[in-house]
């Protein structure tokens, strides 16, 4: 159980951080409807992230809420990639962290639509749709990016040059991970990975950008070593249960 | 070619409109005064919802719960999809997009001077979405009749919207209040900082309004400023006392009944000093909400001639 209570937490903090730095995003957008766009994959981000929680909760026993795992826990027990917890450095960058992340939510998900577990088995079916809109959201951008003018294809080529070494990360599978895939409850990371780089090099072919040589793989996330950014991230995002603990919001 | 004598006949056909409660369409005839009232005040309608996603956005990292937090996205995002609906019905007035947001920037617009007030609490989460927008809602709802189709097409569906953000609004506040002390002291608080500036949000009083009164001839506006002031009050304070708040005026007191048998209050005058001093750029936040709006459309600016570079290639 335990296995795959940190498995689930995998998943759920990819999508609380990943939507957290989205919704950084708000009213700061380069037009309003790019703005509500990039708030609406946040808020189906933060919508997995809650299921999720809920289900570890559920499955814990300890009598703590979604919440509580989501706005209660050390750094260090935090699970997300250190791709999601990358800055918003510029619209490009969001853009970029957004493809790689959509792509490999899509594969992901595409593989857990028939794991054995159940909970996921639905709410992979069901966060799949979500993010079939996302990833033809952000691909979209890419190729426009590229096809765009000179100074949008360099800051997409920038961003992906930057990126690109916390996408291995993705695919580099925790303990709990393999054990949990002799049972068929968790997804087969190499075919993600196979799939996942197949639709990077379609679509940068498409936008005329280039994958960087540089195969170099920054890990830590899953392992609960974050980057200097994260705890930042959770200083605003625990703000109000640190200052009082006893409230109820 | 437009004679005086076709103005004329065009004017009587306007007002028979107006008359007979027909709406105005962007196509047909209308007086030069009625569009120019009309850019004005839609174009501020729809930058007071872009701004206003600005103090609210302030809480968006540190909301929290996953629920109030999915909350606030959505109902900020809603704020956005109301600025689009404006901008759209104002467009159809013959003033782009880009030329209401220039106008903007160049401090030639103004938009709600509510937004000039800081969020500083999370309880101001809640006293935003009870008393601005519920404040906002007393006016829209009357503006749903408004003369012209495109602004009250928008107002109807900004209603409905409305509406829920007043509910979240207060369902903070009542939380706030049923929790710690702590709790009821941010509410208190932020009640305190919000009351007057919501009632300022329904503009000065009608003797000191000069544009009301053809508002009113070409039912723009349908009720006055101080007629929506007072519905307000009357709606607010009760939805106060019911959740302990203290409304921060010592001379509200009860002075009859409406038709409905509800509470008409009597109440202290607003400092129209502060309201005047804030909508010429005195309050706390005029500078930064406008300087984000710029840095955000400046650095969007390469995206933007990235979309059109592509878009221009594409449609070859």
């Amino acid at each position: 159980m335990e296995a795959k209570v940190k498995y689930y937490l995998e998943i759920a903090d990819n999508a609380f951080m990943l939507s957290h730095r989205l919704s950084e995003c708000s009213s700061k957008g380069p037009f309003l409807e790019e703005d509500l766009a990039g708030t609406n994959v946040a808020l189906d981000l933060i919508g997995l992230a809650e299921a999720v929680y809920n289900e570890a909760a559920n499955l814990n026993k300890q009598g703590e809420t979604g919440d509580d795992i989501a706005y209660r826990r050390d750094e260090h027990e935090y699970r997300n990639c250190l791709l999601t917890e990358q800055p918003n450095t510029d619209f490009a960058f969001i853009m970029t962290r957004q493809f790689f992340m959509d792509v490999y939510h899509y594969y992901l998900f595409t593989e857990l639509s028939s794991s054995s577990d159940k909970f996921l088995k639905a709410i992979a079916a069901k966060s799949l749709k979500e993010v079939t809109y996302h990833l033809r959201r952000s691909s979209e951008w890419m190729i426009r990016f590229g096809g765009g003018t000179d100074v949008s294809s360099e800051k997409a080529q920038k961003a992906i040059n930057s990126l690109w070494k916390y996408t291995g990360e993705l695919f580099e599978p925790s303990a709990e991970d393999l054990l949990l895939r002799e049972t068929n409850v968790s997804a087969d990371l190499e075919k993600v990975k196979s799939l996942w780089d197949q639709k990077i090099s379609e679509i940068f072919y498409l936008a005329d950008l280039k994958k960087p040589e540089n195969e170099y793989k920054m890990l830590g996330g899953k392992k609960g070593v974050h980057s200097e950014h994260m705890g930042y991230m959770l200083a605003d995002i625990q703000y109000l249960n640190n200052r009082y603990p006893d409230a109820k919001w | 070619m437009e004679t005086l004598e076709n103005t004329e006949e065009l004017l009587k056909v306007f007002e028979a409109k107006i008359d007979a409660e027909i709406k105005i369409e962007p196509r047909d005839w209308m007086p030069g005064d009625y569009r120019k009232h009309l850019i004005r005040q839609i174009s501020q309608h729809a930058h007071s919802e872009v701004i206003g996603m600005q103090p609210e956005g302030n809480w968006i990292s540190r909301a929290p719960s996953l629920r109030s937090k999915k909350i606030l996205l959505a109902k900020i995002q809603d704020e956005g999809g109301h600025g689009l609906y404006l901008y759209s019905a104002a467009e159809t007035l013959g003033v782009s997009r880009d030329e209401y947001i220039q106008w903007l920037h160049a401090g030639k617009a103004k938009y709600a001077s509510v937004f000039n007030y800081p969020a500083l609490n999370w309880a101001d989460i809640g006293a935003i979405g009870w008393l601005v927008d519920g404040a906002a809602i007393t006016n829209q709802v009357s503006l749903q009749r408004t003369s012209y189709g495109p602004y009250s097409r928008a107002m109807i569906r900004i209603c409905k919207e409305e509406s829920f953000h007043q509910r979240q609004g207060y369902e903070i506040m009542w939380k706030m209040m049923e929790g710690t002390k702590d709790q009821q002291r941010m509410a208190q608080d932020a009640i305190n900082r919000w009351w007057w500036p919501a009632l300022m949000m329904f503009g000065p009083h009608d003797s000191d309004s000069p544009r009301t009164s053809n508002a009113m001839k070409w039912k723009i506006k349908r009720e006055t400023n101080d007629r929506l002031r007072e519905k307000f009050i009357n709606k607010t304070i009760p939805q106060a006392e019911l959740i302990g708040l203290k409304v921060p005026d010592p001379n509200i007191k009860v002075i009859g009944k409406d038709q409905m048998g509800e509470n008409i209050y009597e109440h202290s005058d607003i400092n129209w000093d502060e309201f005047w001093s804030v909508v010429n750029g005195n309050g706390p936040c005029n500078e930064q909400r406008l300087n984000h709006h710029i840095r955000a459309h400046e650095e969007g600016a390469w995206v933007r001639e990235c979309a059109q570079a592509y878009n221009a290639k594409t449609n070859q």
